[in-house]
């Protein structure tokens, strides 16, 4: 078998672009992190590796802002080390930030400004200038299809066409690692699925190392891995499909007019652990098709709505934690 | 504009500046302190969006680029300063209609104070906006803090005949030195005096530059403290 990632750094151009680098991954140990009282981050420890795309999946209020915040350079680390592309985000930040492409939840962008000034500044900020920078700015709008736009203002551009142009910026200094903050905030499903199709490419073609943030579940599933917060604690970590399959099997929610009642009578007869979210039953089991024949057979009068389905990064959530998969009550910062 | 016709002529009636040359009545001596007046809010206005800018927006993109806190100030700072100093230069065209006759030296000399003035206001409004996490509090220091520094500087009333204690209050204010160097500037080309003792033309200018100077490094000092 051909190790294409090998394949990908041999050649002329993987040697000129990244003769420093060492490592190509980010390695986040023990970090914890602290506001006042409240305990954003603890005790988190995950890496991931380039041509990768990871994604951080949490309800909100779960710490992963303040992950982002320390990635991105923005906040100190105070507590546990992380290792970006092997520098240590605690001593060599100047480093750091040459290789980061940030991609923030807000826009980034001055909407009074033209597509090209908003891209040309940011190139200044990295050192670019000149006829370098002109030729980089014209190959990103190309890439992300926006050549055509390139004259106008940011601010009358649709909420896709400016995540695009965020994401040029973020790449127009060519960094290894690009790391977003909830990417698909505000965007629709066509414009979401964009994204996550040029995230992928990105990631493949230019063996990028791509970080994201989302409390979506279904840009979760987009990712090659994911880790799950949940209190500032990483409760999951891995391929979505390889999360999905330590639900046991399927799931069956239920809504009846007394759920309690129902719950204790089918853990009862059917031996099975049901959990009570969302004002739902839910119950994991093996051969979800025979239980949803025998416990509609068993309580018809009982049972208004019953779903079977198979296990969604959600279930995975509410396994792990035995929360519904809901913001918190203490907000983020 | 308005603040200055109205307040201006209201007093002028029943306040005479001492020395003032005749012809030249409170509003002449206002109009300095208007000018000023205009250069501290533009430059300390141009200085709030920081507050959220920092939070979400624009700026946290700058502050995860390789450039150091220094520089970052000092862009802020210059881009404040412009806007303030075009603010001030159109009321500056209205000199000639309290009396003020320029010669090369003296408006070139104006427009060199009112930008050291800028400057040094814009870094003050940085060194505030920089430890800020709500424009509410930002507005709460302009009041408490900002709006005194303007009367007490000479701009509203000279410090001659004041209680004591106020006239201490007004040699303590770097605003006091900047207006003055400000008048100074003026007045350089008109034969008219600038309205009696004030501080020295040279400590003015020597006060203000080093104003300007401890303003910025102290910005500098509470972006980098603030930030990563």
């Amino acid at each position: 078998m051909v190790d294409t990632e090998v394949l990908h750094s041999i050649t002329p151009e993987g040697f000129r672009r990244f003769p420093m680098v060492s490592d190509n991954r980010i390695e986040v140990e023990n970090l914890s992190h602290a506001y006042q009282k409240r305990q954003a981050l603890d005790n988190v420890s995950f890496d991931v590796s380039c041509g990768e795309i990871f994604g951080l999946l949490g309800p909100n209020g779960s710490g992963k802002t303040t992950l982002f915040r320390i990635l991105s350079t923005l906040m100190p680390v105070t507590s546990g080390t992380v290792r970006i592309l092997g520098h240590d985000l605690a001593t060599e930040v100047k480093a750091i930030r040459n290789l980061l492409g940030v991609v923030f939840q807000h826009p980034g962008l001055d909407a009074k400004l033209t597509v090209v000034e908003n891209l040309r500044h940011h190139g200044h900020l990295y050192g670019l200038a000149g006829k370098t920078l002109r030729h980089r700015i014209s190959e990103l709008l190309e890439r992300f299809g926006v050549s055509d736009r390139a004259k106008e203002r940011v601010e009358i551009l649709s909420g896709g066409l400016q995540r695009r142009v965020e994401i040029a910026k973020a790449m127009l200094h060519s960094p290894r690692v690009l790391l977003l903050d909830e990417p698909t905030s505000g965007l629709d499903v066509t414009a979401r699925r964009q994204l996550s199709d040029y995230l992928g490419t990105i990631a493949q073609t230019e063996n990028i190392l791509v970080l994201l943030t989302t409390h979506l579940l279904d840009d979760a599933e987009a990712c090659n891995r994911v880790g799950i917060l949940d209190a500032g604690k990483l409760v999951a970590l891995g391929k979505p499909d390889a999360l999905k399959a330590e639900v046991a099997g399927d799931v069956i929610l239920i809504e009846s007019t007394d759920n309690e009642t129902l719950g204790t009578a089918i853990a009862e007869r059917f031996r099975v652990s049901t959990v009570f979210t969302d004002n739902r039953l839910r119950i994991e089991c093996k051969r979800g098709h025979e239980f949803v024949r025998d416990v509609v057979a068993a309580f018809p009068d009982e049972i208004q709505t019953i779903r079977f389905g198979k296990p969604t990064l959600e279930d995975v959530f509410i396994k792990l934690t035995g929360n519904p998969f809901v913001e918190k009550k203490d907000s983020e910062n | 504009m308005v603040f200055w016709l109205l307040i201006g002529s209201g007093l002028s009636a029943s306040f005479q500046p001492t020395g003032a040359a005749n012809g030249t009545g409170y509003i002449a001596y206002f109009y300095p302190g208007i000018v000023v007046l205009v250069l501290l809010f533009t430059s300390i206005f141009a200085t709030i969006s920081v507050v959220n800018d920092r939070r979400e927006g624009f700026l946290q993109s700058i502050l995860v680029a390789p450039v150091p806190r220094w520089r970052v100030v000092m862009a802020q700072a210059l881009g404040g300063t412009t806007l303030a100093l075009l603010q001030g230069l159109l009321l500056l065209l209205l000199a000639p209609t309290v009396g003020i006759r320029f010669g090369a030296t003296s408006i070139l000399l104006s427009i060199g104070v009112m930008a050291l003035l800028a400057f040094g206001l814009t870094n003050l409004g940085l060194l505030i906006a920089w430890r800020m996490d709500s424009t509410q509090g930002f507005h709460a220091i302009m009041n408490l803090l900002l709006i005194p520094i303007w009367l007490l500087s000479g701009a509203f009333f000279p410090s001659t005949g004041v209680p004591g204690w106020l006239a201490w209050t007004m040699k303590l204010n770097p605003l006091t030195y900047g207006l003055a160097a400000f008048r100074h500037s003026l007045y350089l080309d008109t034969t008219a005096n600038a309205f009696g003792e004030g501080p020295l033309w040279t400590l003015s200018l020597l006060i203000t530059g080093l104003f300007c100077v401890l303003t910025y490094v102290g910005a500098t000092l509470t972006a980098s403290a603030q930030t990563n």
